[in-house]
């Protein structure tokens, strides 16, 4: 398996994907400019945190147009892995590969603290090494992490099972108290209906080494290595 | 005011408001051999002023060097205060740190969210200017009491600024530390401090190097914005310092990010000479410090600076103090591969001209000169001063303090909660939760710890940071506490398990020109020197901040001490909090009668009184020693400095602290109140008394501590265990951690979110 992580301008948590691939996961891991028009052969392509175009517009809205984004939607729709997180997860959404929208955070406030999420579907190439309801230590870092979709998007979501994490208690109880930024229906992370498609708030990257206070993250690369490899 | 251009007369007037007096003038007349134009007189004014030429404190500052000059280990210190944009210290390993902190105290009184915004840009810069990458960013904020509203306003603004730069720029932001007291209101302090990594054999200078060189300027455009801003922070705050707003700049934290990155990306090629930010007076300082620096000459022609917009005279454009700009200094005959660089990352890469024969800052405008002035006269040559002092008349009065008339309280509950809920006590976990403190994925101890620790990949080895300044102490006495600000830094960092290396200052006072207040410098100065020589840490540079008075008075005088430590195995590091039940609680270092200055007199009594503790440098240095021969044989499951608050609040936060809120069973105090007779009770529980730790060991390790302890002559005894849900204090205290937690957790938070 081999992976890419784009680096827009204004993205920062490209390094972190890296390391956390490359050095942790020991994935063939390579970054790709946002100029370039035409992506490496790669299994899975990561669209890392950070403030592309430095938020600007809004959130993920200029990335959106970047030129590499032509090949990371064909990329998609061919079938193959994509996962965003954070900003990434705002860039996928605004790129029109998954539903819904980011408002910003309930406090109005950038929060970064260590979360709680619930696996809600194992039974994709990016959950599969965890058990249905594992509950997993992630750190969240945002300030528009609000995700938001209308009724019939959400029971669509639902439907399709595409709820892939949502926040929760540490022993997997939902509620305000547990959901960091307001989002509908405590969503932390969904996918596409191919399920090819993640997309996440939380950053599985930097809870990847023990050292770091949670390795929780790290199941998830593990999880789709297992599934593409 | 007028547009000024080259048909402004130089009047007597427009010399005073530029603040320069008339025998300075005369200097500058000297220097030229004729009067300056309008324009080389708004270029000596901002070079020439306190912020720029550290003019009344270049003497006082001088003793750093002279201290550093005198301690061991010389070599590590690959960069020395002065010589550049910020010191460097050796790491081993091929490795080096670049660290510095600055104030932005008067832009963050006017406007707090671009203020402190543009505070974290203006000490990246620094950082990324020598070549290194920024890996961390720290804070040390002081305002006003929070109950006032304009406090609050402040603080959020504040906070809000510090998280929108660091956050966007993907630098994790690890705490600081911060403090409330009336002093400060109507003059917060922030002071930025920002710390990168650097291979020892690519540290860049900031000099203009090799005859015929291009001279780039690369970044942002160039407006209006923030003229004269180093003028301005060169003055005290009054009423009307709110019309000085056009002088506070507007941050752009993604262009920084831009630039940071096609610098980074510039230092692997070969083709870098020197680079300089554009920080304080802008385009006047880069070209006439880097010309200087190499004892060359640099001419440059403004019509190629991209402004933002037309009709900006000389003298606007080289004043200018527009962010995230910087000269770029290359060899010639790599100007192609300079500007795909800059091509990549959609910046302005102009080359605006270059490195000259002789020794002058030739500044032209579309061919015409515009100005020219010796560069090392305008850098390096500005008028000193030895200012005056007299020891305060209020100390006197403030150092008095008779404990025979203090009562210990009845209710030592009441009193320790009372401490825990006090802002500057209280978990800051409202303010951390805003910065982005795990981008970067090296964040080992995270906000909330006696010290921020990273690792760097790629190594073993760990970087332990701590700011401190309890400036209470220094107002009381200026002397011992520049030296505690020292060693408590020290002492942070210790407690992790880093080895002091370096140091950087901040030191933030009121107005020079008042002989009391440059006394309190003075002293708090050579304080901190008799700590640093002790300790034999050196100072790597920082920054001076005066006339941070407001209509009030003058702040406390706070000597902000930035401290790295070094820890060559990251899996050796202690952490603040308890880590399981069952392990064996010490007090190292002496208890004393000593409640002068305390949080506990100030809280309780309502005394900001009293001479504060005395430190021991001996003492200090032991117990050090101690902490780090124990940390290093894997001897100490937790070590927790005393500072406010003394025992009580120590051992309250190492159970709040801990990640299941573990409590302690303390009981045995008797040794330590035997060891000194007539120890008062409030003493032993919230004095402040200096060089002390909590530790806690695993049962096995008890006789290697006392063992090591007995080697340094660090008085240890051992007081309790930890365990249960509560904590529990020789008799006057039981509290359930559970209570404690959410007292010290929301404190802060309620007052700011009370809607």
């Amino acid at each position: 398996m081999k992976a890419a992580v784009i680096v827009f301008p204004g993205s920062n948590c490209d390094t972190d994907c890296f390391h956390a691939l490359k050095d942790v996961a020991k994935v063939p891991t390579e970054c790709v400019w946002h100029k370039e028009r035409n992506l490496p052969k790669v299994d899975l392509v990561v669209i890392p945190g950070g403030f592309s175009y430095g938020d600007y517009l809004r959130t993920g809205a200029i990335a959106r147009f970047s030129p590499v984004m032509e090949s990371v939607i064909q990329h998609a729709q061919s079938g193959r892995a994509v996962i965003g997180i954070c900003n990434g997860f705002q860039i996928l959404l605004e790129a029109g590969l998954l539903p819904g929208a980011m408002l910003r955070n309930k406090t109005l406030e950038f929060v970064c603290k260590h979360t709680w999420i619930r696996t809600e579907e194992n039974l994709t190439i990016f959950t599969g090494q965890m058990n249905p309801g594992e509950i997993l230590c992630v750190p969240v870092a945002h300030g528009e992490g609000n995700y938001y979709c209308d009724e019939d998007t959400l029971k669509s979501l639902h439907d399709h099972s595409q709820v892939v994490f949502r926040y929760s208690s540490e022993d997997g109880k939902l509620g305000e108290e547990f959901n960091p930024n307001g989002s509908k229906d405590h969503i932390a992370g969904i996918v596409n209906k191919k399920k090819n498609v993640l997309g996440m708030m939380p950053h599985p990257e930097r809870s990847s080494e023990d050292l770091l206070g949670s390795s929780d993250g790290r199941k998830i690369f593990e999880s789709i290595l297992n599934a593409l490899e | 005011m007028p547009a000024l251009d080259s048909t402004t007369l130089i009047t007597p007037e427009l010399i005073a408001a530029h603040g320069i007096t008339p025998q300075e003038y005369q200097h500058i007349r000297d220097i030229l051999g004729r009067d300056p134009n309008i324009t080389e007189l708004g270029m000596f004014s901002v070079m020439w002023s306190e912020h720029c030429s550290y003019k009344n404190s270049k003497p006082i500052l001088k003793l750093f060097s002279k201290m550093n000059s005198e301690l061991p280990h010389q070599e590590h210190l690959l960069v020395k205060p002065g010589q550049e944009n910020a010191g460097i210290v050796d790491i081993g390993d091929g490795f080096a740190v670049c660290f510095k902190i600055e104030s932005h105290n008067h832009p963050s009184a006017i406007e707090p969210f671009q203020g402190a915004a543009t505070g974290v840009g203006g000490i990246l810069r620094d950082i990324f200017t020598m070549g290194a990458r920024p890996i961390l960013l720290m804070n040390s904020l002081r305002f006003g009491d929070l109950k006032e509203p304009v406090s609050q306003r402040l603080f959020r603004g504040v906070v809000a600024g510090i998280a929108h730069y660091g956050n966007c720029m993907g630098i994790p932001t690890l705490g600081g530390d911060i403090y409330f007291d009336a002093s400060y209101e109507g003059n917060p302090l922030v002071n930025a401090m920002a710390l990168g990594i650097i291979k020892k054999d690519e540290i860049v200078r900031g000099a203009a190097h090799g005859v015929g060189n291009p001279v780039y300027y690369v970044g942002a455009t160039t407006g209006r914005d923030g003229l004269g801003g180093a003028a301005f922070a060169s003055k005290e705050l009054s009423e009307q310092s709110h019309e000085d707003r056009p002088a506070v700049q507007v941050g752009d934290p993604f262009m920084e990010k831009l630039l940071m990155e096609a610098c980074l990306e510039l230092l692997r090629t070969d083709a870098l000479v020197g680079m300089q930010d554009m920080g304080a007076a802008g385009l006047t300082c880069a070209g006439c410090e880097t010309a200087s620096r190499a004892s060359t000459g640099v001419e440059i022609d403004l019509a190629k600076v991209p402004r933002r917009e037309p009709g900006m005279t000389p003298y606007e454009t080289l004043l200018s103090e527009s962010q995230e700009r910087m000269l770029v200094i290359v060899k010639k005959g790599k100007e192609k591969e300079v500007e795909a660089i800059f091509t990549k990352w959609d910046l302005h890469a102009v080359k605006i001209g270059e490195v000259t024969r002789g020794d002058k800052y030739r500044v032209l405008d579309e061919g015409k000169l515009a100005a020219e002035i010796p560069a090392k006269a305008l850098a390096d040559d500005g008028p000193v001063y030895k200012r005056e002092e007299e020891r305060p008349a209020y100390l006197a009065e403030a150092q008095k303090l008779d404990l025979a008339k203090i009562s210990e309280p009845r209710d030592f509950n009441a009193v320790l909660l009372k401490l825990l809920s006090h802002p500057s006590i209280a978990s800051k976990v409202w303010v951390w939760q805003q910065y982005d403190h795990m981008v970067r994925t090296d964040t080992v101890f995270y906000p909330g710890h006696d010290a921020a620790l990273i690792r760097i990949k790629g190594t073993q080895k760990g970087i332990a940071v701590s700011t401190d300044c309890n400036s209470l102490y220094v107002y009381l006495d200026p002397f011992e506490g520049g030296k505690i600000a020292v060693a408590e830094a020290a002492r942070n960092v210790v407690c992790s398990g880093a080895r002091p290396i370096g140091m950087t200052n901040c030191l933030n006072f009121g107005n020079p020109m008042k002989p009391e207040i440059f006394w309190q410098f003075h002293s708090a100065v050579s304080g901190i020197i008799e700590s640093c020589k002790a300790l034999e840490v050196p100072v790597t540079g920082g920054n001076v901040s005066f006339y941070n008075e407001s209509p009030q008075g003058a702040i406390y005088p706070t000597p902000t001490i930035g401290m790295v430590g070094l820890l060559e195995n990251i899996e050796k590091r202690v952490p603040s909090a308890f880590q399981d039940e069952g392990d064996i609680i010490f007090l190292a270092g002496e208890t004393f009668n000593e409640l002068g200055g305390s949080h506990y007199l100030m809280i309780e009594h309502g005394l900001k009184q009293g001479l504060p503790p005395r430190l021991d440098l001996a003492r200090e240095k032991a117990l050090q020693q101690f902490i780090l021969a124990a940390a290093d044989g894997k001897k100490l499951a937790s070590c927790h400095d005393l500072s406010e608050g003394g025992l009580a609040v120590a051992l309250a936060e190492c159970c709040i602290k801990s990640v299941d809120g573990l409590g302690a069973e303390v009981q045995g105090l008797e040794g330590v109140s035997k060891h000194q007779q007539g120890l008062r009770t409030d003493a032993l529980f919230f004095g402040e008394s200096q060089s002390r730790v909590v530790i806690s060991v695993k049962p096995r390790h008890q006789k290697d501590i006392q063992h090591l302890a007995q080697k340094q002559g660090v008085f240890l005894c051992e007081i309790g265990k930890v365990g249960g849900d509560a904590l529990i204090l020789g008799g006057r205290i039981r509290l359930p951690v559970g209570e404690m937690v959410k007292l010290f957790e929301n404190m802060i938070h309620n007052i700011m979110e009370r809607k």
